[in-house]
């Protein structure tokens, strides 16, 4: 069996050799052209439509969490407090919730003639990523000195309380009559996204959702991309590393971490935000701790601190959740005469999953170069080579021109 | 010749006035802030008053401690469930670093297996208090046995394999075994709290000291809670077996070297966790009288704030926390509403964490040394 691995992987790095330079681009640039037409191939409100739809901007969020858990190390379990604070920011700032108030930017016709504020979802989008990057920076701050498992504990705590909040905020007033939010009843009638020229984004028409949200995607792919390779992708690597290590080496620990932290809530608000809008209601009962774990789960499966991981494992999560467990497999247990749902146990199989991802392939379905390096190739041939060398015939590699002597 | 004498400086430590404020934040900020609640509503009680009771109609205010003695007494028996629970997280993570995120979960499934202990041995409200009593302690030491059996399980399963994988990696299965046991739990009884027998009569008063009634169910989890304390402070102190516990603690490859099976000890650890932990379910089902697939999360955060609050790794910081914890507890159920009780003691966990991350009583891990 590892023989023929071997021997697969030999053909295939054989393979990759003889392709042109250009090979990934034009892969990358037909992907993105297969993805921009797909929604062609399906009708407009199919069940498919919206578990893509679901599905991108689960990878979407994937890609976010990837950034503090996968690049920087640092183990977060309150990534739905960002969920909840982008959504929040679309039902503040694009609905008629603070009733009292009449602000409209750049709004359609219909929303302008509305009470409430009103922002374009580009501002909103923007408020979203600004308020998480604050509330990524808060939380960042008082797990700067802890170690890795108590910085989960903490960043948990964190993504409760905003839940809480969530839920209670009906009985906070801000003025006016007005509260923090609507609860387990939830603000709805939000706007739905709105552009001058092109078509209105409707439930019965999900392709601009999902073009939509494509774009959001491909932005958060490139700078996710963008940013491994700089400096600041570099130090979150070194720290996650080696803390003591990196920081001696002058990265500044404060700056890089809040950074990290920062940067994944962005991502994970702007996914929110458009989840508000899709869903067309915030209600406090989607900001469970699960979601948390659900997302963690996709980083994971897909190899933590893998850009192409996380893309892979938030869309193959979004399809499993969304339309594999309800609308496939769902009667499965029944016809083995057990009398429970799959959808009652979601989140058990996605407990499972991570399981047996950490004991069985712990780099995740597509394991970042790095780690790969380090769990298989490299470790294995540098232990090797020390074993082998006092039996063997000491070969000694001089460089070119002193041979001689 | 003229010599000058040049007086050698001694380079002087830079002035830092934050490091004063810092330093007494540290030592007495946790302090402060765990006294900030019940003083603020002692203050409170004293002053406006609080509403004791209706007599024709009207209301009656009373200006005096006893609501929050009322609170104490409460609290303090909830504190002794989460103290049992904590001290499972705090033995594993003193000798293995790992936040066990599934405990809360095994003392779900204590408590479930108890109820359902109930129903095979027939206990019911009317019996007998010999024939009860009998009853209970079979289920005590039967649960125990279970989910003691459960987290060793657990520990061979999910950790073991990964003991020199990055730490990462183990805390991410335990979180996915968590999900597992819930999800358990949620096919075993349902997705809804369900309510069980209330077999010994838990709210009625025994005896009332100082104005606030003592219930029969605040006596019966201390008295579950003191002899198992002191029977684990035993074994760890005084027998072979703890003493190989405490000695992996400090340095599990020293501990090898000198013939410990450091294995068979780790498994000691989860054996004794997951046993006290069964017990806190048995204890939990018969205070609350009602249990839910979900009792777990919650109670496995709040056990870990207060195994953290008293020192990590520290028995007796695990049971001074979970009794704060619990007083937090009761006065935010009753004073702020139950909805907001979570996020105060989550906010408490983050000032500990901001404030003094070692604890009250000091942690015992091989970093603190």
């Amino acid at each position: 069996m590892s023989g023929f691995l071997e021997r697969l992987r030999e053909r295939r790095a054989a393979a990759v050799k003889r392709l042109p330079r250009w090979w990934n681009r034009a892969l990358a640039g037909a992907l993105i052209v297969v993805g921009i037409v797909l929604p062609f191939f399906f009708p407009p409100d199919s069940g498919f439509m919206n578990g893509t739809i679901i599905a991108v901007t689960y990878a979407v969020m994937s890609l976010g969490l990837n950034v503090v858990v996968g690049f920087a190390g640092l183990l977060d379990l309150g990534y739905v407090a960002f969920y909840a604070l982008g959504a929040y920011s679309l039902g503040w700032f694009g609905s008629g919730f603070f009733f009292n108030l009449r602000v409209h930017v750049l709004v359609s016709p219909v929303a302008s003639t509305l009470q409430g504020i009103h922002l374009n979802f580009v501002l909103i989008l923007i408020g979203a990523a600004a308020i998480c990057a604050a509330a990524g920076m808060l939380i960042g701050l008082p797990t700067l000195r802890l170690r890795s498992d108590y910085i989960a504990i903490v960043t948990l705590a964190f993504g409760e309380i905003i839940a809480t909040v969530a839920v209670n905020g009906q009985s906070v007033p801000v003025g006016g009559g007005m509260t923090l939010t609507a609860g387990n009843l939830g603000i709805s009638a939000v706007d739905a996204p709105y552009f001058p020229g092109t078509g209105s984004f409707s439930l019965l028409n999900l392709r601009p959702w999902y073009w939509l949200i494509l774009g959001i995607l491909l932005l958060v792919l490139f700078v996710n991309l963008r940013l491994r390779d700089s400096r600041l992708g570099r130090a979150w690597v070194a720290l996650r590393e080696d803390e003591v290590a990196a920081v001696s080496m002058g990265i500044p620990l404060v700056k890089t971490k809040l950074l990290a932290y920062s940067v994944g809530a962005v991502f994970g608000g702007m996914a929110g935000a458009f989840f508000g809008t899709y869903y067309t209601e915030v209600n406090a009962s989607q900001f469970a701790f699960g979601f948390s774990i659900f997302i963690l789960a996709m980083v994971v499966i897909g190899g933590l601190g893998s850009i192409w991981g996380a893309l892979v494992g938030g869309l193959a999560l979004g399809y499993i959740n969304n339309y594999l467990i309800p609308d496939v497999l769902n009667d499965l247990p029944s016809k083995f005469g057990l009398h429970f749902q799959l959808t009652q146990v979601e989140f058990g199989i996605f407990g499972f999953l991570l399981v047996i991802m950490m004991l069985l392939r712990p780099q995740g379905l597509i394991p970042e170069r790095r780690r790969r390096l380090e769990m298989t190739a490299g470790i294995a041939a540098e232990d090797a080579q020390l074993a082998e060398a006092p039996t063997g015939e000491v070969t000694v590699i001089l460089p070119p021109g002193e041979g001689a002597a | 010749m003229e010599t000058t004498t040049v007086s050698p400086t001694l380079p002087t430590a830079p002035v830092r006035p934050l490091a004063a404020v810092r330093r007494y934040a540290g030592q007495w900020g946790l302090i402060a802030a765990l006294a900030a609640l019940p003083v603020y509503y002692g203050i409170h009680d004293l002053v406006y008053g609080y509403q004791a009771g209706y007599v024709a109609g009207q209301a009656v205010i009373h200006h005096d401690l006893s609501n929050l003695g009322y609170n104490f007494a409460q609290g303090l028996s909830n504190g002794a469930i989460w103290a049992l629970i904590a001290i499972g997280y705090t033995l594993v993570y003193g000798i293995i670093e790992l936040i066990n995120f599934a405990h809360g979960d095994v003392f779900m499934i204590g408590s479930f297996t108890a109820v359902g202990l109930w129903g095979v041995f027939g206990l019911s409200p009317g019996m007998g208090a010999a024939a009860l009593t009998g009853g209970l302690l079979l289920t005590l030491i039967i649960t125990m046995i279970v989910t003691g059996s459960l987290n060793v399980l657990i520990e061979r399963v999910a950790y073991r394999p990964l003991r020199n994988a990055p730490k990462l990696a183990a805390l991410i299965t335990a979180v996915g075994f968590s999900f597992i046991l819930q999800n358990v739990g949620l096919l075993w009884r349902g997705g809804s709290p369900q309510s069980v027998p209330d077999l010994i009569g838990v709210q009625q008063t025994v005896f009332t000291i100082a104005g606030v009634a003592i219930q029969r169910g605040y006596i019966l989890v201390f008295v579950v809670m003191i002899p198992l304390v002191f029977a684990l402070s035993w074994f760890i102190n005084t027998t072979r077996a703890g003493r190989a516990m405490r000695a992996t603690a400090q340095d599990p490859e020293a501990a090898r070297l000198m013939g410990i099976n450091v294995n068979a000890t780790i498994s000691l650890t989860f054996l004794l966790g997951g046993m006290l932990a069964g017990a806190a379910g048995l204890v939990y089902a018969l205070y609350e009288t009602n249990v839910w697939y979900f009792q777990g999360f919650k109670a496995g955060l709040f056990a870990f704030t207060a195994a953290v609050m008293g020192g990590i790794g520290n028995v007796r910081g695990a049971v001074l926390g979970g009794l704060i914890i619990g007083v937090i507890q009761a006065l935010a159920d009753s004073r702020m509403g139950p909805q907001w009780t979570e996020a105060v003691v989550f906010g408490y966990l983050i000032v500990i964490m901001v404030l003094r991350p070692r604890g009250l009583l000091g942690e015992e891990t091989r970093e603190a040394g």
